[in-house]
């Protein structure tokens, strides 16, 4: 749906651009390919490795780590595993809905959300690239001491 | 030929660790291809919208107009800008970074662009209706708020947290990518 809608506007503005100005759309899509192929090496890499991950840790196994565990030490098990795995929102949260019911915790489940979205192992190359090691290394880092808050507030709330 | 070998040498290496997978451990090479083809469908489905919108932004947008509303001296107005851009965004995390050289190329300030990183990973809307639907509106509402604040003090102790020419390197960086 949201897809859908993304097409649209960028047609609509493609439109607009290309009855204004012919050149400069040109350039744009050249800029578009550009920027594509520049990173398509490691698009390409972040994705098999992410395949291979999930192959190994798939739903099964992820509950079995996480729905197992309990305080402090399934939280670290949770944020491992969020950090270093990349799992789209529409198999995360299904899954993460599905760990509650068998009995893991709000909070193991909160660190484990936040950890999948704000902490990337696998992209820290593409990171890197654009931000350099330093930043990329600061901002994981606080990101996973942030996924603990996130879960001590939702544990406190709920 | 040798470039381009070169610069696809992660990816052929892990190619033939997939494949040799594949055959010690059938299953799983074949999980992890079935999974790398569905998320590699994935990706070509979302990619070429987001990556034409930066190619237009990169033209279109003047980079006085983008200092204006993103750079260092652009205040909330710049904060709240980066925040919706990221919101408003769909696809992979890594898809953000090519946009990100883009916005700091045009001179958007490197903690709006930090702010931007941080609400394209956790604040985008598609994935909170889905989070929504899955987890309750109190689990959802909580993280969201705890994220707002969560975004913009990682961004802003990123940035603090650099030397000068550590910031200069990036941008550096950002402009060597320029296509004309």
């Amino acid at each position: 749906m949201f897809t859908c809608l993304l097409y649209v506007v960028t047609g609509v503005l493609l439109f607009l651009s290309y009855r204004k100005d012919r050149n400069k759309t040109k350039m744009s899509l050249k800029k578009a390919w550009k920027a594509f192929e520049n990173i398509l090496p490691q698009f390409l890499g972040i994705i098999l490795l992410i395949g291979m991950l999930l192959a190994f840790l798939n739903p099964e196994v992820i509950a079995a780590l996480i729905g197992g565990q309990s305080g402090w030490q399934g939280m670290l098990v949770a944020s491992i595993i969020g950090s270093i795995t990349l799992i789209p929102g529409f198999v995360a949260f299904p899954l993460a809905s599905a760990l509650l019911k068998s009995g893991a915790g709000f909070m193991q489940i909160a660190v484990f959300i936040s950890t999948l979205m704000m902490v990337g192992i696998v992209t820290m190359p593409v990171e890197m690239a654009t931000f350099g090691k330093k930043a990329t290394f600061v901002r994981n880092g606080l990101a996973f001491a942030f996924s603990f808050f996130v879960a001590w507030v939702i544990g406190w709330v709920l | 030929m040798k470039k381009m070998l070169l610069r696809y040498k992660v990816f052929l290496v892990l190619l033939v660790v997939n494949l040799s997978l594949l055959f010690l451990f059938p299953a799983i090479g074949i999980e992890s291809f079935r999974l790398t083809g569905q998320n590699l469908l994935e990706m070509l489905a979302i990619l070429p919208p987001i990556f034409i919108l930066l190619g237009m932004l990169d033209v279109w947008v003047p980079r006085e107009t983008l200092i204006r509303m993103m750079g260092d001296g652009s205040g909330f107005r710049g904060i709240a800008l980066a925040f919706l851009l990221g919101s408003a965004a769909a696809g992979p995390l890594y898809a953000a970074f090519p946009i990100a050289i883009v916005l700091l190329r045009k001179g958007a300030g490197l903690r709006n662009v930090l702010i931007f990183i941080g609400a394209w990973s956790t604040t985008k809307i598609p994935m909170l209706l889905f989070e929504l639907g899955s987890m309750g509106w109190k689990f959802t509402l909580t993280r969201f708020v705890v994220n707002l604040l969560g975004i913009g003090v990682i961004a802003y102790l990123t940035e603090r947290l650099m030397k000068p020419e550590e910031k200069d390197a990036v941008l550096t960086n950002a402009q060597a990518q320029d296509v004309h």
